[in-house]
């Protein structure tokens, strides 16, 4: 990991961090394995340099980015809640830069309406990608409206903790959207292309009444298996008292982002 | 059918029965002292939680493992079904207490909203609920007062290792090579029970009785 320099950002809460260890050892990357151990101690093979992610689709400027092109926008340390849609939560210091940046370089086309997301798909590294069982059919897709991916909220990520991004964590460069589940925030990314069609996305494929499209965080909309209304904060909730917190509508960004959704019936698009 | 266990004298026999009682506990305290003490990463209760779980599902296959390997190798555990039963009872009652008490916090609308609203949770608590009368009827008494209808209930651990495995795989987000394990490895163990009169009989064909020395 190489040490980032970034400017801080008025988007950023002031809650306390989660540890730096349990960020990088309690993670949901099934291209590594389906345990939380898994991503960290499964990913000493994979090569995030070099990296390059090609920007398509309907865009008046297609082009690669190399992890040094990606390195000279601005960055900014942007310390978000994460809520993972299985009902914990962390709170996180990326380093990163809105992605509105790379899209204005490749200037959208006015027809384009959403931005699909890829991962990289490199069994050899990978060994959740290879071996008889494969939990999804690769690659992991993930996509935003454009107008969520333009939000000043949404970012690509290329470090935390002020530091490159671990493997586990999506290195070199993955998506970060905080009023969303965490699955939405698709890593290692080789791809993104803007288009005039909902994309799918693949816990969307995998389990539709499950996972919808927008997976905004929504305490008043239960998952089929367990309640959202609530959160163990990583870290934090010991083995007695276990604190569950209230999980806040849009993850507590509502006042930045309800706006996106006005009128739309939340229960229906979840 | 001579050997191990038979070859023990009646002392250590009931020893090793306690032996079996204290080894099979001790997944659980080990869990549990990691657990308050502050040494379970990530999220300690849910790690804590599976423990339980995966040891319950563990302990019923042992209790329904004892007669096909008595029918297939001669190896005669009967003598400690009943604590491999007793076994996968706690567990799953420990399992339970700890999602009631550490993981909802005793937030009781919470857990009857989950117990029937989720269909996982409430084939789990299915699963909970048929190993009580076992449980309860696990002594000598039991086996006498019931007579033949012991055997009857009893086969309600077919049901209940059915509803934990089931309960194990649709509580995932992915059902992976783990749950499947179980989930085969408990089929088999039920799939055996309408096969064994089969098997038995042409075993006894095969093999005509031996001749009194």
């Amino acid at each position: 990991a190489k040490p980032l320099k970034a400017s801080e950002s008025a988007l950023s809460t002031d809650e306390k961090l989660t540890s730096e260890d349990d960020i990088t050892s309690y993670n949901n990357f099934y291209e590594f394995g389906l345990g939380k151990g898994d991503p960290k101690s499964r990913s000493g093979k994979f090569e995030p340099t070099p990296w390059t992610i090609s920007v398509d689709g309907m865009v008046a400027k297609p082009r690669e980015f190399g992890v040094d092109d990606l390195l000279a926008f601005p960055l900014e340390e942007r310390i978000y809640r994460m809520r993972c849609v299985e009902a914990w939560s962390m709170v996180i210091p990326w380093t990163g830069f809105p992605l509105s940046a790379l899209l204005d370089k490749v200037e959208p086309l006015g027809s384009a309406r959403y931005v699909a997301f890829e991962t990289v798909v490199r069994p050899d590294q990978m060994p959740g990608q290879s071996g008889y069982f494969q939990s999804i059919d690769w690659p992991y897709v993930e996509g935003l409206r454009l107008d969520e991916a333009r939000h000043p909220l949404t970012i690509l990520a290329l470090g935390l903790y002020g530091k490159t991004l671990p493997s586990q964590n999506g290195a070199p460069v993955r998506l970060v959207v905080p009023w969303k589940y965490g699955f939405k925030g698709i890593k290692s990314i080789v791809r993104i292309t803007l288009t005039d069609k909902q994309p799918p996305t693949s816990w969307n494929i995998l389990a539709p009444h499950e996972y919808g499209f927008f997976a905004n965080v929504n305490p008043a909309v239960d998952h089929p298996r367990w309640s959202q209304a609530s959160e163990i904060r990583i870290g934090e909730s010991g083995f007695f008292g276990a604190n569950r917190r209230p999980t806040l509508p849009f993850n507590g960004y509502g006042a930045d982002v309800a706006d996106l959704y006005a009128g739309m019936d939340l229960e229906a698009n979840f | 059918m001579a050997g191990f266990p038979a070859a023990l004298s009646p002392r250590l026999r009931k020893a090793s029965i306690w032996m079996l009682y204290l080894l099979g506990l001790l997944p659980a305290a080990w869990g549990f002292w990691l657990g308050a003490t502050g040494r379970l990463p990530g999220n300690p209760v849910k790690e804590f939680e599976h423990l339980l779980g995966l040891w319950a599902l563990r302990f019923l296959i042992a209790t329904l493992a004892v007669t096909p390997l008595r029918d297939l190798s001669g190896i005669n555990l009967l003598r400690y079904r009943r604590a491999l039963g007793l076994l996968a009872f706690w567990y799953v009652l420990m399992h339970f207490t700890t999602y009631m008490v550490l993981d909802q916090f005793l937030n009781v609308a919470a857990i009857v909203e989950d117990i029937t609203r989720r269909p996982f949770i409430t084939i789990g608590m299915a699963g909970l609920l048929m190993l009580v009368p076992l449980a309860l009827t696990s002594n000598n008494w039991s086996i006498r007062k019931l007579g033949s209808r012991w055997g009857k209930l009893h086969r309600l651990v077919y049901v209940a290792a059915a509803a934990g495995a089931l309960h194990y795989a649709m509580s995932v987000k992915i059902v992976g090579p783990q749950q499947w394990i179980y989930i085969a490895i408990i089929a088999l163990l039920l799939a055996w029970r309408p096969l064994r009169p089969y098997f038995n009989a042409r075993k006894r064909r095969r093999r005509p009785p031996e001749k009194p020395a």
